[in-house]
């Protein structure tokens, strides 16, 4: 069997997306209505529009229903472990400065177990683009509360309803330092794929938060109703802010969800930093880091 | 296979001094040294160690057991060290810094103001230098030439010279101390070392 | 394949071995080093970052050793020779991510400059007990290389052997040190450049749309590629096939972990250095690693003097653990002698190989300073009694 075929034309092809899919790998595992699927479309979409090199994308995932992203992507593509999507990329992307890293994963794998390596990624501002679908729980192991869970939302290890106090994610990445922020639902998906071109063409750190239906588990324990139900609701409650203050943007349950491009600014990347620190200190001296035969 | 003691407190430059007397040796004198530094939390003030044990042969033991030569550049150092210093061991201190005990054993011990002298020259960080210096002149452990040498590298580039002065200080002190014949200069091959008799102090 | 000059220095220094190791590393070809503080490994790192930007690399501090050896598997995917450095607390932290590296079978090099444990322990003073973890720590089965230098000039050679190991197996391979020889200042030759041979990386060089990321070559071993060639390679902590892709079964986990198993184990005789000395005729002989080594040999020169015959058995590399002499061994000798600063790790291993037919001596030392050779000289002595 062939691991690797070299992309065909699209009008010999069944899907128009089979290109940048792993069609040997369809079926995928996520539910019906999920919202995973749609990021993904976006992000294909994206790249599409960008008419990238892709041989030099990379996506890197790490554990939960999301972390399956780069299993499905046909790039180079690394499924990881729970929480360290974030610091592998950072090696692949200053390993090889000209790839285009993209971390795709889930709310609890790059906010909770991999919450100080998303701070600090930010706060460097290595050039990731980090893609992360909110579900506002744990799906792959059940249903169980995350560190995004809405207030009074129920999961299996809540059963009374969540009650600490969620991160915004927006407003996270802006402190720590991403360069861009950004935030659509699962509905957006024009938007989104406009919002993840945007970001897969601006150097540094990148955050575009995808707020996703999980209509098996979250939905379904805080009966919201079907997968359709919650992109009506997100139709219904969306609220297209750009340059919204990302103070302002918290989730609260079922109440208004501000989406839209928060935050766009240049500030030096990790590898910009160093090269201009070292370049300045030592002069000549220095071998300028950039390119695989640096 | 003399097992050598640098004592002083943190910040006073005394692990660089046991790494400039291994260097020494084993880079220009052909012999082993190996040194460790006694580890702790603490930077600055407190009592600190460099413990190189020279030899002919590989080390194997890699710490000292019963030092040979005890350095001491402080009080508390001294007092700490100066019990496990073999009974014929050979005993150096800052004569300003160390107020010794009367003299147990056969241990010979040699003093010298090295601090003064160092501040002398307009600062006290070349203390350890001028101590080398005595060191390297009071016993028969290294070469004044592999010192020498070995003092590039170990220090700052740009207090270089004010080093190797120190170090000249120290040793043509030592000499002085011991009555022998001065080296003519620096620049020369300095051979090993006559031995003289040591002073009981 | 002959080092690159630009990051062999040349000559002869007095290091410690913590600085030894990075000189090891760069002569190696190490273009990236991802770590987080922690004495008493902390030298490795600083050093790398002073030497790097003249030699054209990356130094990166990362926010904890979680991190630091995810960058390091993410590094080496994108093509680097990469590294670590780290002790007990951090070494245990990294523990997930050695099976990620060992499952994704990366090329990487770990150095542990070990000290007493467990938890906090004795963060300035030496232990020699992370040597099972090195072996075990990681969850499910697996293999890796590991070895222990007993000097700084071994911990620059050792290091540049780890690296082509695990270039030649694919595999994390460890530089377990300690703090002894860490912290330990002597005479370090490095060679030119043109007499240290590296291995290079297996690079795939077949045509490209035949690739299959896990189809081994006869050696067991699959060809690498790396990030950005055009393979668009999948690679997972999942149990997978030869495409890479994740199938959760039975049969699959036996043909997968077999193969990460086997590749090391039946090139063990190939990976497998050790040193002995008058074995051949002893009725004793001392087997220990690292610093131990070279303070067991004090207690050696002085039973022989009593007239013992004592033979030495030294391990350079730790694991995989040389059972075949071992076993062949102690049908010749009365006994084993094991000094190590822990409680009881190598010597299970000496134990098993033994297999009865000769007695196991453990010399345990709890950490924090080496043996008094006196105690392995008694140990030895009752050895013949």
């Amino acid at each position: 069997m062939k691991a690797v075929e070299t992309p065909v034309k699209k009008k010999e092809i069944d899907h128009p997306m089979e290109p940048l899919l792993r069609m040997d790998r369809i079926p995928h595992i996520w539910c019906p209505t999920c919202g995973i699927g749609t990021a993904v479309t976006a992000f294909v979409a994206a790249m599409e529009q960008l008419e990238m090199n892709l041989d030099k994308v990379c996506v890197v995932s790490g554990i939960g229903c999301t972390g399956r992203v780069a299993g499905y992507i046909k790039l180079d593509s690394f499924h990881t472990t729970h929480g360290r999507a974030i610091p592998f990329a950072t090696g692949l992307a200053l390993g090889n400065p000209e790839l285009k890293v993209v971390v795709f994963s889930g709310d609890g794998d790059l906010i909770a177990i991999g919450g100080n390596h998303f701070i600090h990624a930010a706060r460097r501002n290595v050039d990731l683009k980090v893609f992360c679908v909110n579900n506002f729980n744990y799906a792959m192991t059940g249903g169980q509360v995350g560190p995004t869970t809405p207030l009074t939302a129920k999961g299996t290890t809540a059963p009374y309803g969540a009650f600490e106090h969620p991160f915004n994610l927006p407003y996270l990445a802006e402190s720590c330092g991403a360069t861009y922020v950004a935030r659509w639902t699962a509905l957006h998906i024009r938007r989104l794929t406009n919002s993840m071109a945007e970001a897969l063409q601006k150097p540094g750190f990148s955050f575009i938060e995808i707020i996703a239906p999980c209509s098996t588990l979250y939905a379904r324990r805080n009966r919201l109703g079907t997968g359709l139900d919650l992109m009506k609701f997100y139709h219904d409650n969306s609220v297209i802010k750009h340059g919204a203050d990302t103070k302002d943007v918290d989730i609260e349950f079922q109440k208004d969800i501000v989406v839209g491009t928060f935050v766009n600014e240049e500030r030096p990347t990790f590898l910009d930093a160093m090269n201009e620190r070292l370049g300045h200190v030592l002069g000549d001296k220095y071998v300028k880091y950039g390119g695989q035969d640096a | 296979m003399p097992e050598i003691r640098f004592s002083g407190y943190g910040g006073q430059g005394i692990i660089r001094s046991g790494f400039i007397v291994g260097k020494a040796c084993s880079l220009y004198d052909e012999k082993h040294a190996t040194l460790n530094q006694a580890f702790g939390p603490e930077a600055r003030g407190s009592a600190c160690s460099a413990q190189v044990v020279v030899s002919d042969d590989r080390v194997l033991y890699p710490y000292i057991t019963i030092p040979d030569i005890l350095v001491s550049m402080s009080q508390e150092a001294y007092d700490k060290f100066e019990p496990e210093l073999q009974k014929k061991g050979l005993l150096l201190i800052d004569e300003d810094l160390v107020r010794p005990k009367p003299i147990r054993d056969k241990i010979t011990m040699y003093a010298i103001p090295a601090t003064r002298m160092a501040e002398e020259m307009g600062n006290r960080i070349f203390a350890n230098l001028v101590m080398l210096g005595f060191f390297t002149a009071m016993s028969d452990v290294v070469s004044a030439d592999a010192m020498r040498k070995a003092i590039p590298g170990s220090v700052p580039d740009r207090f270089l010279d004010k080093n190797l002065e120190a170090f000249n200080k120290g040793y043509d002190f030592g000499m002085a101390l011991k009555g022998a014949k001065k080296e003519p200069s620096p620049q020369k091959k300095a051979q090993a070392e006559p031995k003289a008799k040591a002073k009981k102090a | 394949m002959k080092a690159d000059p630009k990051g062999v220095l040349t000559g002869a220094h007095y290091l410690d071995g913590d600085h030894a190791i990075t000189e090891g590393a760069l002569a190696a070809g190490c273009r990236f080093f991802a770590g987080y503080p922690i004495t008493p490994s902390t030298e490795t790192a600083e050093r790398f970052a002073e030497r790097i930007p003249t030699i054209g690399g990356v130094f990166i501090q990362m926010e904890d050793e979680l991190g630091s050896i995810a960058a390091v598997l993410g590094a080496a995917w994108a093509g680097r020779k990469a590294m670590t450095v780290t002790s007990g607390p951090g070494f245990s932290l990294m523990m997930e991510n050695f099976g990620l590296g060992a499952m994704m079978e990366v090329p990487c090099v770990i150095a542990n400059v070990q000290r007493g444990g467990p938890s906090t322990g004795l963060p300035t003073l030496t232990g020699q007990a992370d040597m099972m973890q090195v072996r075990w720590g990681s969850h499910g089965d697996y293999e890796i290389i590991a070895l222990s230098p007993n000097s700084p000039q071994e911990c620059f050679e050792l290091t540049i052997k780890a690296f082509n190991l695990s270039e030649q197996y694919r595999v994390p391979t460890f530089v377990m040190t300690d703090e002894c020889v860490g912290h330990m200042t002597e005479k370090v030759v490095i060679p030119p450049a043109d007499e240290i041979e590296l291995t290079p990386r297996r690079w795939y060089d077949g045509p490209k749309d035949e690739y299959l990321p896990y189809l081994p070559d006869d050696d067991m071993v699959p060809p690498i590629i790396k990030a950005g060639d055009g393979y668009r390679i999948h690679t997972t902590g999942l149990t997978h096939d030869e495409r890479g892709y994740p199938v959760i079964n039975a049969e699959c986990q036996e043909k997968c972990v077999r193969r990460l198993l086997e590749k090391i184990q039946k090139h063990a005789d190939k990976i497998i250095e050790i040193e002995e000395e008058a074995t051949n005729n002893a009725e004793v002989i001392v087997m220990s690693y690292g610093i131990t080594s070279r303070v067991a040999l004090k207690a050696v020169e002085e039973a022989r003097k009593a007239g013992i015959r004592v033979g030495i058995l030294r391990l350079i590399t730790v694991w995989p653990f040389p059972e075949k002499r071992v076993n062949a061994l102690s049908k010749k000798i009365k006994a084993w002698v094991v000094p190590e600063i822990n409680y009881g790790q190598m010597v299970l291993e000496v134990e098993r190989c033994a297999a009865g037919q000769a007695k196991t001596i453990h010399v345990p030392h709890g950490g924090g300073w080496v043996h008094d050779p006196a105690d392995i000289l008694k140990a030895i002595k009752e050895a013949v009694r």
